[in-house]
């Protein structure tokens, strides 16, 4: 299977759909330039570049994707989206709905975050949450290269607006890739790693954090189950009730700020359909709520980190409520 | 499926617009008897929609506003299923879905009705982005106000419509008033056609209350964009005679000014004109007036007849 980092299994993805389906079209601020290789392919009309305006990019992504338009765009950081919201929320979101069943809006709209770069609260801030909690729009933050290429290409191949978010610092991790029919679907979780004593549920680059803590935990006797959830909204409910049933004890962990964050969600689920399999309450270990920091050590302060996972999965295990 | 209306003499022009201003005072008056929630008018811009709708072809689309229902009139939208739309009923064009707020038809290309103030323009250089990615030589007619011309995205739309060279003709309907602000308080300019310089386009403005002027400038615009791919701003230059919605007493709108308005009115006009030149006769007008008031009658029966949605329908469309 061929090795490559996440920004060229993304690269795949978008050549092999476009290449698929000529409905397919991609734009955003410096998608032409950057994307040479898809001008060279498929042409100045279905590859371009835009004026710096997140608002009208998206507003022409939702009224070409009603209208029999493919449309995937980049607004590069995620914070930038916040130009977007009209266009996203109010109307490729609500359309639909509203329209009576008149529409559909097949896009994928493209954004980096994360800490890890020390780009600072206007370029790295995850509101994934803020997207999940918006009827008629789905939501993925894929951890892995062959994720990456997996979920975009079913976003793209999916009918409805779909928000496409890469922690910035993944793009340059490598990992195996299959070949060109490599589809994830939407809304299915991962078992990372399987494990009895309790289960780590996150999602982006916090999984490989997870998974350092889980191979701590084994050194030390716990069997960590890590699930990678890959798709936030359709959220794979069975996967994640299967694990809190079998192990009772559950964390999650996300880099976002922990107040009404995907986190939350989760813990609420289990609570209403697992309850009377948990050992321990469900701990949430997240960033805080603060604005995400540029200095590389705030940075660094503002992720869960390994050693704290690994705490407060020991605190869980041994029977304790832990304060994370 | 139903095809779009395409009216071309002056008479059927006239009596589309007296179907619009009947249509919408019936709304009034049921939102008055309560037996019909409130509505945003277009009383007195009946000949903007008309003129500009009757210029177009039937393939060509249109996104309109929260002030739609000339423009889905113009168009041959069924009166009572609009109805039904704004009294909640699942005979409605969007199941009773949208409210008065955000009827599109898509079978007659109205489109992706927003009510957002602006956001028929960040849809509408989508609408034609497809349309010269898949072929033809249709356009988009993206009805909007001078309130929307004071959104941010105006100017984004217009000017990537510019670059791109999409085939839209910008329809701004400039009724001076937004909302409960008058329009002079918003901007130093008279004419928002004159912005259309600023991004290398086209631009002129029309009385907006001579419906044949309307559609002489929309038919020449609409033609010049099949040949350009390049976007007009087209302006008509009108007045909001009812309120923002209804009801709303207007006791923020000087009497004077409204008078002054009302004598320009776009049926008056055009009537009066027909009637000076012979073109029709006060009986034509009459039986115009009949025919109009019976086809709102069957709309209000209709409308008043048919279900509210089954409950189920809460969680149906929200997905593909």
């Amino acid at each position: 299977m061929p090795q490559m980092i996440v920004n060229q299994a993304i690269a795949e993805a978008l050549a092999e759909e476009m290449r698929r389906d000529s409905r397919v079209v991609m734009f955003g601020e410096g998608v032409a330039t950057k994307r040479q290789e898809l001008v060279a392919e498929f042409g100045k009309a279905r590859v371009r570049n835009t004026p710096l305006a997140e608002a009208i990019i998206a507003g022409t992504a939702a009224g070409a994707a009603a209208t029999g338009l493919r449309p995937i765009i980049d607004l590069l950081f995620e914070p930038f989206i916040c130009y977007a919201m009209d266009q996203i929320v109010n109307s490729a979101a609500k359309l639909r709905y509203i329209s009576g069943g008149q529409f559909s809006f097949p896009m994928v709209v493209m954004a980096l975050t994360g800490c890890g770069w020390t780009v600072g609260a206007q370029h790295n801030h995850n509101l994934e949450s803020w997207f999940v909690h918006t009827p008629g729009l789905k939501v993925v933050m894929p951890s892995t290269a062959d994720d990456f290429k997996g979920l975009l290409k079913s976003a793209i191949r999916d009918d409805n607006p779909v928000l496409f978010f890469t922690d910035m610092v993944l793009g340059y991790q490598a990992g195996e890739v299959p070949g060109s029919e490599h589809l994830v679907p939407l809304g299915s979780a991962r078992i990372r790693r399987p494990g009895t004593d309790l289960t780590i549920v996150s999602y982006a680059k916090m999984v490989h954090t997870c998974l350092q803590a889980a191979e701590e935990l084994a050194a030390k006797g716990i069997s960590a189950e890590v699930i990678d959830l890959r798709t936030l909204k359709p959220l794979d409910e069975s996967t994640i009730l299967a694990s809190a049933r079998k192990t009772g004890r559950v964390v999650v962990v996300h880099e976002a700020s922990r107040m009404c964050g995907v986190g939350a969600e989760v813990a609420a689920i289990v609570a209403e359909q697992a309850f009377a399999s948990l050992k321990a309450p469900v701990v949430r270990v997240t960033g805080p709520d603060a604005p995400p920091p540029s200095s590389y050590a705030l940075e660094q302060a503002f992720m869960p980190q390994p050693a704290r996972i690994v705490a407060v999965a020991q605190e869980l295990a041994s029977g304790e409520h832990p304060h994370a | 499926m139903p095809e779009p209306d395409t009216l071309t003499s002056p008479s059927a022009m006239l009596e589309r617009m007296m179907l619009i201003r009947a249509f919408e005072e019936n709304n009034c008056a049921l939102q008055a008897a309560g037996s019909a929630p409130g509505t945003c008018t277009s009383v007195g811009q009946e000949a903007a929609a008309v003129g500009v709708v009757a210029a177009l072809g039937p393939n060509d689309l249109i996104l309109t506003n929260h002030r739609s229902s000339g423009h889905l009139l113009a168009r041959g939208a069924d009166p009572g299923r609009i109805l039904a739309e704004i009294m909640g009923r699942s005979t409605g064009y969007c199941k009773g879905k949208s409210g008065s707020l955000h009827v599109s038809v898509k079978e007659l290309g109205v489109i992706l009705t927003s009510t957002i103030v602006g956001g028929e323009l960040s849809l509408a250089t989508g609408a034609a982005l497809s349309l010269s990615l898949l072929g033809g030589d249709a356009v988009v007619a993206c009805f909007f106000g001078d309130g929307a011309a004071c959104e941010g995205i105006f100017h984004e739309s217009v000017n990537l419509a510019a670059v791109w060279n999409l085939p839209v003709l910008y329809v701004c309907e400039n009724n001076q008033w937004q909302a409960f602000v008058r329009r002079d308080e918003t901007m130093l300019i008279d004419q928002i056609s004159s912005r259309a310089a600023g991004y290398g386009i086209e631009g002129l403005t029309v009385d907006g209350n001579d419906v044949q002027a309307v559609h002489q400038a929309a038919s020449r615009a609409i033609r010049k964009i099949r040949q350009t791919r390049k976007p007009i701003l087209l302006e008509t230059y009108t007045y909001r005679q009812r309120g923002h919605y209804e009801p709303d007493d207007q006791n923020y709108v000087d009497p004077k000014e409204l008078a002054a308005w009302v004598a320009k009115d776009p049926i008056g006009h055009l009537k009066n004109k027909m009637l000076g030149e012979g073109t029709i006769s006060a009986a034509d007008i009459d039986a115009m007036q009949k025919r109009v008031h019976a086809t709102v009658a069957k709309a209000v029966e209709f409308a008043q007849n048919s279900p509210f949605p089954d409950a189920a329908e809460l969680t149906t469309d929200v997905y593909a």
